[in-house]
């Protein structure tokens, strides 16, 4: 993405700065009150844009934010600066939510590069779990006619696909790397779009294997 | 406008107090130099009882302990646990309003108007006399006046109950600075003087609400993983447990059928409350009324006790699992386990959270006082006394809109930090389509019949176009304090698009708005009255003491035109004694007063001689 020139402008004292720094900071260097923020979460946690993140600094981030920006430490402040805390403080929350989490981050990343994601609930079966799915739902057709002997095969079947999961989760790991590691957006992008396959891939067998949950808990209930 | 202006210093900073606004009982507190204290009525009692009655004259309101005998004596003119309806609708209640003896006004559909006497009042109105005693009582133990608070709401509050909260404190001449979870508040009370770090669940049952929370505590921030709980579900629930019973046996016993007698309700209620609090302490405790000349008397085990209450209690545990899972945690990850509410008083239950937690709870802290003393700690922080402590709350339910087919689409998940936001873009569906209903529901289900409604939003003013060509961007905000906030953009233009709210249930600001008017209004009206039945306690006094003076010996001692000028004063005072105008009534006894100095004098005189007369020198 690319960013037109900035200038830090502050509604409060007026200062002006052309410094990209001072544009980019959540509070004016000369004032120290509080600008309205970025709805961007890399921008906001001031981040690079890779998709690899070490969960514990961000927590530590979000926690020292939090300290920061919270409403509770605007309550006697200008209507302004309090209006500017609740949208920086839901601004990091809605950040910290997504980017805590890889599939979510994954997904945040792809759609500001013009993919998308997660809306359809695609039908569409990935072509290497064709024979797994066919049989899965032969399973669940003899479950729900009452036959309880499929239930072990079930069982087992439900196993293999949390362990496709947790293979997935590592290769998703892999193109998070790789992503980060491209160096030109065309890299960039054939990487991004093997990431959508993978998660289009993890959302199905998770779909999958919440079925198998809810058809064997109606079974036992 | 207000700007800095505190800032600057100068005047002495503005106290804000912490209320907790109990289904049973009421307490205000504030931080002290020492930290959170309760303030007690002025005869030094911590609880004001959340019950209101209006008086007899139809005047004025009657709060707290001086209300609860009314409860029997005027039951139509009395309500208690009114937190239980406040933010719903007739049809919400329609199931456990036989519990309570209260009126249900016409046009209830969606906030409940209440009859007491022959007034109408809604929850808010009702919660907002309680909130007004709290207020005066902290007035006059401060010796300032004070306008802001800090208000506890169950965790599990939906949007409703927690705007209904906010009115109730618009109402009373408060301004609610923010509206804090109780289980939350607790954990904030215990936090101060422990200094923990690490996980603990707060497992908060009240009169009528029961709340779990799991919270992380690191480093002075207090961040909630996961709440979740049941809003009507509490001690309420086991009294009427009892009540049943009670009733039931004595109806038989009498031969005729109690349950329908308000006063004879009420007084079985209180006896069977006072049978399960001395169960807590004792294995036997016994149920004793007398009413209508008539006695009863039975006895209970707490075998027999605990086994009447089980499926309550054991209702507690669903929401705590579920609370578990969505924090990511085991039983076993939880350090520590914090009991909030009277009914935790009860052994099962501490059974049942031991069981549960595998954890001893802890219960340093007076569980009645202890969510009290968190909104203090909350009140001290958003006033900047305290800095070193920060709470991150969740929104306890799921957010979403109406879909096709009746289906909701969830926008924000429950347990997510706020404030939280979501956006989501609109359509136009018909050419030159000018208004968009958005539908905004609360709740985990996925059709619309299972959720609560909580507002339809309108955008109007919409650009007429062809279908699909306007955009909408419209942004859901939920704040700190739990309520959801609407605005919406024209992506095309970026102007801001007017939204109509029109919440499903309680009260518009015009309506809140009216009542905070009335109430000075009433308030104003109130105090009138009184002024000038004290003027009238006043001349009664005065006419009845010339009535008296005149078959005095004195009198005829008088001058004819100083007679006719006490009697002339007499009958202008008597003209005058029906007006509204406290004033008039008190010039005109001021006047009488005057008019009858030389009767005084005389009176004064031959009362002297007489004695004078009377004595054997």
């Amino acid at each position: 993405m690319s960013h037109s020139k900035e200038e830090h402008h502050c509604w409060n004292c007026g200062e002006h700065s052309a410094s990209e720094r001072a544009a980019r900071s959540l509070f004016c260097q000369f004032c120290n009150t509080l600008q309205a923020p970025s709805p961007d979460y890399y921008r906001f946690f001031s981040l690079p844009k890779t998709l690899a993140i070490d969960d514990e600094a961000l927590q530590q981030t979000f926690y020292q934010m939090s300290r920061l920006l919270h409403p509770d430490r605007y309550g006697r402040r200008h209507e302004r600066e309090r209006n500017y805390s609740l949208e920086a403080t839901a601004i990091l929350n809605d950040g910290y939510r997504v980017l805590k989490d890889p599939v979510r981050r994954a997904e945040y990343v792809l759609r500001e590069n013009g993919f998308q994601v997660g809306e359809q609930r695609s039908n569409e079966v990935p072509p290497e779990l064709l024979e797994e799915v066919f049989e899965l739902n032969m399973m669940l057709d003899e479950l729900k006619a009452g036959d309880d002997d499929v239930i072990p095969q079930l069982d087992e079947a439900r196993d293999r696909f949390l362990a496709m999961l947790d293979s997935i989760d590592t290769e998703l790991d892999e193109e998070f790397r790789s992503h980060d590691a491209a160096d030109d957006d065309g890299a960039r992008m054939a990487s991004l779009t093997a990431i959508r396959g993978i998660l289009h891939r993890r959302r199905y067998i998770r779909n999958l294997i919440d079925e198998v949950d809810r058809q064997l808990t109606s079974r036992n209930a | 406008m207000d700007l800095f202006q505190i800032d600057f210093g100068g005047q002495a900073s503005k106290k804000v107090l912490g209320i907790d606004l109990g289904t049973t009982n009421s307490l205000v507190a504030f931080m002290d130099l020492t930290g959170p204290v309760v303030i007690p009525d002025p005869a030094g009692r911590n609880m004001v009882p959340s019950i209101v009655s209006l008086s007899d004259d139809g005047h004025s309101y009657i709060v707290g302990d001086e209300a609860r005998a009314r409860l029997i004596t005027r039951p139509d003119h009395s309500v208690y646990s009114v937190k239980r309806l406040m933010g719903r609708g007739a049809a919400d209640i329609a199931g456990e309003i036989k519990l309570f003896p209260f009126k249900i006004a016409e046009g209830s559909e969606s906030v409940l108007r209440l009859r007491m006497g022959d007034r109408t009042l809604t929850p808010p109105e009702v919660s907002a006399q309680v909130l007004r005693r709290l207020k005066a009582n902290a007035e006059s133990y401060l010796g300032e006046p004070v306008s802001q608070a800090v208000i506890t709401v169950p965790a599990y509050f939906n949007d409703a109950q927690r705007q209904a909260t906010k009115d109730a404190g618009r109402i009373a001449g408060l301004e609610v600075l923010r509206l804090v979870n109780e289980p939350t508040a607790a954990s904030l009370a215990y936090g101060l003087d422990k200094r923990n770090e690490g996980v603990i669940a707060v497992y908060d049952l009240g009169g009528g609400t029961f709340d779990i929370s799991i919270l992380r505590l690191h480093e002075g921030i207090f961040e909630v993983l996961a709440t979740n709980g049941d809003t009507h579900l509490g001690g309420d629930d086991i009294d009427n447990r009892l009540l049943a019973i009670a009733i039931e046996d004595a109806s038989s016993e009498w031969g005729r059928d109690i349950s329908t007698i308000g006063e004879a309700v009420q007084t079985f209620r209180q006896a069977v409350i006072a049978a399960k609090e001395a169960l807590s302490f004792a294995p036997e405790a016994s149920i004793e009324v007398s009413y209508g000349g008539k006695t009863y008397q039975r006895s209970i085990t707490r075998n027999h006790f605990e086994s009447l209450i089980k499926d309550i209690v054991d209702r507690t545990l669903a929401p705590c699992r579920q609370a578990l899972r969505d924090s990511g945690l085991g039983p076993d990850q939880i350090d520590e386990v914090v009991l909030v509410g009277g009914s935790t008083r009860i052994p099962l239950v501490r059974l049942a959270v031991r069981n549960l937690f595998k954890a001893e709870p802890h219960t340093d802290l007076n569980p009645d006082e202890v969510v009290a003393l968190g909104a203090a700690v909350q009140a001290a922080i958003l006033s900047g006394e305290v800095q070193d402590q920060l709470l991150l709350d969740v929104t306890p339910l799921s957010l979403g809109i109406e879909t096709m087919g009746g289906v909701v689409t969830k926008l924000i998940h429950r347990n997510s930090t706020i404030p939280a936001s979501a956006s989501e873009v609109f359509t136009t569906s018909v050419d030159g389509q000018k208004h968009v209903l958005i539908h905004v529901l609360q709740g985990e289900r996925e059709l619309v019949k299972d959720c609560r409604s909580l507002a339809r939003f309108d955008l109007k003013d919409i650009d007429p176009l062809p279908a699909g060509m306007t955009r909408i961007e419209v942004r859901f905000l939920i704040d700190a304090n739990g309520i959801l906030a609407v605005s919406a953009r024209d992506v095309r233009t970026g102007k801001e698009q007017s939204v109509e709210v029109k919440p499903s249930y309680g009260l518009t600001d015009e309506q809140v708005d009216a009542m905070v008017k009335e109430s000075f209004d009433k308030a104003e009206e109130d105090f009138r009255a009184r002024q000038v039945r004290e003027a009238q306690v006043e001349a009664d006094t005065i006419l009845s003491a010339v009535e008296k003076a005149k078959a005095n010996d004195a009198w005829l001692l008088l001058a004819d035109e100083e007679r006719a000028t006490v009697d002339l004063a007499v009958n202008q005072l008597l003209a005058v004694y029906h007006s509204d105008n406290h004033r008039l009534i008190l010039d005109h006894i001021a006047r009488l007063d005057e008019a009858t100095v030389r009767l005084a004098e005389t009176m004064m005189n031959t009362a002297v001689q007489d004695a004078l007369k009377g004595t054997k020198i």
